[in-house]
């Protein structure tokens, strides 16, 4: 789960870790409030979305006055940003950031991730800060620096320390960094964070250490224990029928095809979108049911699916193992009804009790039409499509 | 022989009593696995389907002589439910649980360094050894006893390359999934090292997808180590970078987990790699006929 980088830095600052003075607006008028409040000289207006590469699309400006902030906002506020992160469609701004402005001395990366070869959380920093850390790590990977924690006892402060000096952070200012750090950890370990990137952390004039961005992510399987994350979230960011599918513990992830899936497990799921596009076809979606998918599931996947107004055809990819095929084709057959199916429909079943499924298909009376194997299916729907 | 598990292998299920629990314990003992008891804290004393339950693992263990169990408790409480297990000195444990926070997960892996305890998932479908012991969620009748292992990161994925190639005649000797999420208990490269020593294992099929780069571990070892043929299949060819795709695990992040960048190193390192899921079954055979174990790979007609 995404936050907007506003929440993001509260949360971090109540680990201690230094962020900007700033205020959320959601209108004109609360941005021009928030940096009189402010009553700093220079204020900052970023654009809040769930996307990186904000500032070269234009949603991060740098004003001088009331006047200035005023200006921004309104060219900011409702404009739909296209960064390298939203896809072409670009992503609208509903909410600014305002925040106070700071003398940059120096910019540095720091970040956390959960490291799959080590099966440990890593930090992560570079001198080279403000550019994607990708690049760093593709054109000069001596630039990153690592530090492996163990999780008995969490990220030491000597670990911090060489982060710090290994990154060429002024002497008189490795103490405020190692703070930063460790608050930093602490705050990704509480909280169940899956990535938490500052890009980047700078050192200022008046001597402060401060993340002047903040990603954070969570990992979902926890969200169960982490309930002030849970409310943070933002549902205008994310897509509505992944919203929608979430609610039925159905997983389903929007594409830009025509061919609208149904699978059971995610591996076949992924597979599925892969040989329609073998057969040049392009898949509406990913969506797996999941193992114990029932008959409303099945119902409620289809709904999803056909709520995607650009999908010209379904093709269902199931391989019953605990998931028993008839099961799977008597919420066909009903999904099929309730909505009254004028798309192609291609089934394949495989698994258990896959005859007595294949039979209810055919006993329906309905337009479905059956297919062998994955490939067939597969073939089939593509074809149908393009009819 | 085969690998992990075998007629011989006696199971505890921990979270028998639950639905979950219950329904694979019923079907696992119907296809010949030996399940010699169930962990229920609070439900010691008590029988469930004739299999005697016990409150903690190692009075489990203790009584029954358990050498494997298998995870079925919820993602909340299974990362405690793995280490009592571990602590109780079981040798293998099969963690089905999906969903299990991965903060939980790295301190099971740092729990268990030093153990003798070897765990596979989570988030998987368990371990098949065909017509000897079942243990997991996988639908028992689509696997036939025969020489070529199989081990993969997705579960449905793994039951169409076996119905693939039990349809085709060719048996297999253990079928491991190893899971989705992106911190588990064993990678590929434990898999295939016991595979490669396994004398009745003849060829590999290995399946993999979008994420990490588990794979290309595996590749460098493969080429490195390996003497018998494998092929590879991955999955997630055409997902979208920065989503999630259903596993934990399978996630392209900052350019890196493509499949192409995976294909790219199995096949730099021998590996043959089948094009599309509909043809797992197809590459296995056609690489069995180049290295010329066919004809002792095709067990059923």
């Amino acid at each position: 789960m995404n936050i907007h980088e506003y929440q993001g830095k509260e949360v971090l600052r109540k680990y201690g870790v230094a962020v900007p003075n700033g205020k959320v607006a959601y209108t004109v008028e609360e941005a021009v409030e928030a940096a009189k409040t402010l009553g700093t000289d220079v204020t900052v207006v970023k654009a809040q979305i769930h996307a990186g590469g904000r500032g070269k699309a234009g949603g991060v400006k740098v004003a001088k006055n009331l006047d200035d902030v005023r200006t921004y906002a309104e060219e900011i506020l409702g404009k739909t940003l296209v960064t390298h992160q939203t896809g072409p469609e670009g992503k609208e701004v509903k909410r600014l950031l305002v925040e106070e402005g700071c003398d940059i001395k120096s910019e540095y990366y720091v970040g956390l991730v959960v490291d799959r070869d080590t099966s440990r959380i890593v930090m992560m920093a570079s001198e080279e800060g403000g550019t994607e850390i990708e690049e760093v790590a593709e054109k000069t990977p001596e630039k990153i620096f690592k530090e492996v924690v163990d999780p008995v006892v969490g990220l030491m402060p000597y670990q911090a320390r060489r982060l710090a000096f290994n990154i060429n952070i002024p002497k008189e200012l490795v103490r405020d960094a190692v703070k930063f750090m460790m608050g930093l950890y602490k705050a990704f370990e509480e909280k169940d964070c899956s990535i938490a990137e500052i890009n980047p952390l700078v050192t200022t004039g008046d001597g402060k250490v401060m993340a002047l961005d903040a990603k954070l992510n969570f990992d979902s399987n926890a969200l169960y224990r982490q309930k002030d994350i849970v409310e943070l979230r933002d549902l205008e960011e994310e897509d509505e029928k992944e919203i929608e599918a979430s609610k039925h513990d159905l997983s389903y992830i929007a594409l830009d095809g025509n061919i609208g899936c149904m699978v059971n497990g995610a591996g076949l799921a992924m597979a599925t979108m892969d040989i329609i596009k073998h057969y040049s076809g392009d898949p509406a979606n990913f969506l797996d049911v999941g193992g114990g998918a029932t008959k409303e599931k099945v119902t409620e996947a289809f709904k999803i699916i056909l709520s995607d107004k650009s999908v010209k055809g379904i093709y269902v990819n199931i391989f019953g193992g605990i998931m028993k095929c008839d099961i799977i084709a008597e919420g066909v057959v009903a999904a099929t009804k309730e909505m009254g199916l004028e798309l192609p429909l291609v089934v394949r079943l495989e698994g258990t009790n896959v005859d007595l499924g294949k039979k209810i298909l055919e006993e329906s009376g309905l337009n479905i039409t059956a297919a062998d194997s994955m490939a067939d299916g597969a073939e089939k729907i593509v074809s149908l499509v393009k009819e | 022989m085969s690998i992990l598990i075998n007629k011989d292998t006696k199971l505890i299920v921990q979270g028998i009593t639950g639905a979950t629990g219950l329904f694979h314990t019923k079907q696992a003992v119907e296809y010949g696995t030996n399940v010699v008891g169930g962990v229920t804290p609070g439900k010691g004393g008590t029988e469930v389907e004739g299999i005697p339950v016990f409150d903690t693992v190692s009075d489990a263990v203790e009584k029954t002589g358990a050498n494997a169990s298998v995870v079925y408790v919820p993602p909340a409480f299974a990362a405690d439910a793995i280490m009592e297990a571990a602590d109780a000195g079981v040798e293998l444990v099969i963690t089905i649980t999906e969903g299990i926070p991965v903060t939980d997960m790295i301190k099971v892996k740092r729990y268990l360094e030093g153990k003798e305890t070897r765990l596979i998932g989570p988030n998987c479908p368990g371990v098949i050894t065909p017509d000897e012991c079942k243990i997991g969620i996988m639908p028992g009748y689509i696997h036939k006893k025969g020489h070529v292992g199989v081990v993969s990161r997705s579960g449905t994925l793994t039951y169409e390359a076996v119905h693939q190639l039990s349809t085709e005649g060719i048996g297999q000797s253990t079928a491991v999934g190893i899971g989705g999420d992106p911190v588990n208990g064993t990678d590929f490269i434990d898999v295939l090292k016991q595979f490669n020593e396994d004398e009745d294992t003849y060829a590999v099929i290995m399946i993999g997808e979008i994420g990490g780069t588990a794979e290309e571990e595996a590749a460098e070892w493969i080429k490195a180590n390996m003497t018998k043929p494998v092929v590879g299949f991955i999955g997630g060819q055409t997902a979208p970078p920065g989503k999630r795709m259903g596993h934990a695990g399978a996630i392209i992040s900052g350019g890196k987990g493509t499949a192409a960048e995976k294909i790219k190193t199995l096949e730099a390192c021998g590996v043959k790699v089948a094009q599309t899921p509909a043809v797992m079954g197809e590459t296995l055979i056609s690489s069995l006929k180049d290295n010329g174990i066919y004809e002792k790979c095709v067990t059923h007609k």
